[in-house]
């Protein structure tokens, strides 16, 4: 279960991907990439992007083709380890997932509990992420009580709350107005900052081509990669942040005006605090 | 156990619900059939040892009165001087006419009805008696005489008795089985109806046993349930019947006097129903689960 560092933390041999008997979906998808690393997965809908999400955090297994996670052959990998390896992913789901029955609390919880954490902790860190991410006032909400902004923060606060090592987002800024979606985005790349490996599939090409960032780009079940810069190489006070300052001043945010209590999380707020 | 938190909602799931009700009442099957179980072989066990070590002699009467005085007499000498005999005790007419009449009734003492001399015999413990040999000896002093050692009749009781108490084994295992496949069912249903959850759960790194002991902890909590409804249901029965059973005839039915080796046995079983329905939902989980990657 080692790592090394410059080992890839995702790594795609030939790999392919049929559902039953249908035609393959993804086909030939070799790539790797470097820890670090920030992409934006492109595609037309239903060229596979969410196939290969799953086959990265471990939902799916390959019809063919070699995956290796953090070192670790998939294959031969046993159950009872992947686990251990699902806990270094962070998952933003296309739809959240959240569990509806559960407080927001529990909610971003779940990662700390499930890896055994101490109910001290567990308290600590998720009240702390969640003052981060503006909602210590919705902590005992139930996410269907809460706005479609607000359940994507709790999905987001829920895939980094155990400080992922790599981090996948299912179409983030799909839902949302573009004000939330560069919010969403600099987020993404303040964890980038700090040696998260990032994936983001998206269909908004106007938004990756602004930002650089490498791209992974699906057309017929091929993969593409080029690779692009990091969070890193470009300084705190990025593209990105901007966008998302100046769509707020403009007041095309309509998701957070709905009362005053909902502050939201803001550019350099403090995410080094947090992590 | 009660206050741990659950990261699935199963107990609001409507379709487990009724599973308390099941279990209470494969609970108090249980309990009757095993009270049964115990009764029977507490019973058997009596009448074993009521009636090993005891014999009745009889002699068969004749048409002369004052003869079969003598023949009496005669038996009465062969069984004194018999060894391995501890007592032996001639019943008088009037025991044998009292014993007759729910059969027979007034003719029995009328004196028209031939009446045999009966001896009970009670023999040493511990001797190794030959009832044969008796019988030999009987016969070559008097003429119609007949040992009647019991053997025959008990161990055909004691047969009976334990054709029910594998009967009731059945029954028990039945009961089992039924248990088992019922919370296989609810457990599966809740395992759909909580499918997307446990996927969420497991894709956030939750490991099987996590997950498969949320159900356990819900079946063994519902399986308590039951098993407690079960039992109150039970006891009430089991005592009722006890009561009858005194009533009715104190020399035929025994009562159900149990001691406490018997009443362990009998609130261990709901506890045993409440951990069957626990180690099944949790295999059942894990066996779901193992489909998943």
């Amino acid at each position: 279960m080692t790592t090394e560092i410059d080992e890839p933390i995702v790594r795609f041999e030939n790999v392919g991907l049929r559902y039953g008997l249908g035609p393959e979906v993804l086909r030939d998808v070799s790539f790797s990439l470097a820890p670090g690393s920030f992409h934006f997965l492109l595609g037309e809908s239903g060229a596979g992007k969410s196939s290969l999400l799953k086959l990265i955090y471990l939902a799916l297994r390959p019809t063919r083709g070699l995956i290796s996670q953090f070192g670790n052959d998939i294959a031969t990998t046993p159950r009872d380890q992947l686990p251990a390896l699902r806990r270094r992913i962070g998952v933003v789901f296309q739809e959240f997932r959240l569990l509806n029955h559960l407080s927001t609390f529990d909610n971003v919880a779940l990662p700390l509990r499930v890896a055994g954490a101490k109910r001290a902790d567990v308290n600590k860190h998720v009240t702390e992420l969640l003052a981060w991410v503006g909602l210590k006032d919705h902590m005992k909400a139930r996410p269907p009580t809460l706005s479609g902004g607000q359940q994507q923060r709790v999905a987001i606060a829920r895939a980094v709350i155990s400080r992922p090592r790599l981090l996948l987002a299912d179409e983030p800024t799909g839902n949302v107005d573009d004000a939330m979606g560069y919010r969403l985005i600099h987020l993404f790349e303040e964890l980038n900052r700090l040696g998260t490996t990032v994936i983001i599939a998206t269909h908004n090409s106007h938004l990756v081509e602004r930002l650089g960032f490498g791209q992974m780009k699906l057309a017929d079940g091929h993969l593409t990669v080029a690779p692009g810069r990091t969070a890193e190489e470009t300084g705190p006070a990025s593209e990105i942040a901007k966008m998302a300052e100046s769509a707020v001043d403009s007041g095309a945010d309509s998701e957070n005006n709905s009362n005053g209590e909902d502050e939201p999380y803001r550019a350099n707020s403090g995410v080094e605090n947090y992590l | 156990m009660i206050s741990h938190r659950s990261d699935l909602p199963l107990d609001k799931d409507e379709h487990s619900r009724f599973l308390p009700w099941l279990i209470a009442f494969m609970v108090f099957l249980s309990i009757l059939a095993v009270a049964g179980m115990l009764v029977l072989n507490a019973t058997a066990t009596r009448w074993d040892k009521g009636v090993r070590g005891t014999l009745t002699v009889q002699v068969v009467p004749s048409n002369d009165a004052l003869k079969d005085e003598t023949r009496l007499n005669a038996v009465l000498t062969v069984l004194a001087t018999s060894p391995e005999i501890a007592r032996y005790h001639a019943l008088d007419k009037s025991h044998l006419v009292r014993l007759l009449e729910p059969w027979v009734g007034d003719a029995a003492g009328s004196g028209d009805l031939p009446l045999p001399q009966l001896i009970d015999v009670e023999l040493k413990p511990a001797t190794d008696f030959d009832a044969q040999a008796l019988d030999k000896r009987l016969k070559a002093r008097v003429e119609g005489v007949n040992i009647d050692d019991h053997r025959v009749w008990l161990d055909r009781l004691v047969r009976m008795i334990e054709t029910f108490e594998a009967l009731a084994l059945v029954v028990l295992m039945f009961i089992v089985l039924a248990t088992i496949g019922t919370v296989i069912f609810t457990t599966r249903t809740g395992l759909a109806i909580h499918r997307e959850a446990i996927e969420v759960l497991h894709l956030i790194g939750a490991h099987d046993n996590y997950i498969a002991r949320q159900f356990s902890r819900r079946a063994l909590g519902l399986g308590i349930k039951g098993g407690i409804l079960g039992l109150l249901l039970a006891l009430p029965t089991l005592w009722f019947l006890a009561h009858l059973a005194q009533d009715l005839d104190q020399r035929l039915l025994p009562d159900i006097g149990f001691d406490t080796i018997h009443w362990a046995m009998l609130v261990a079983l709901p506890v045993s129903v409440a951990l069957i329905a626990m180690v099944t939902a949790r295999m059942t989980v894990l066996r779901n689960l193992s489909r998943m990657l």
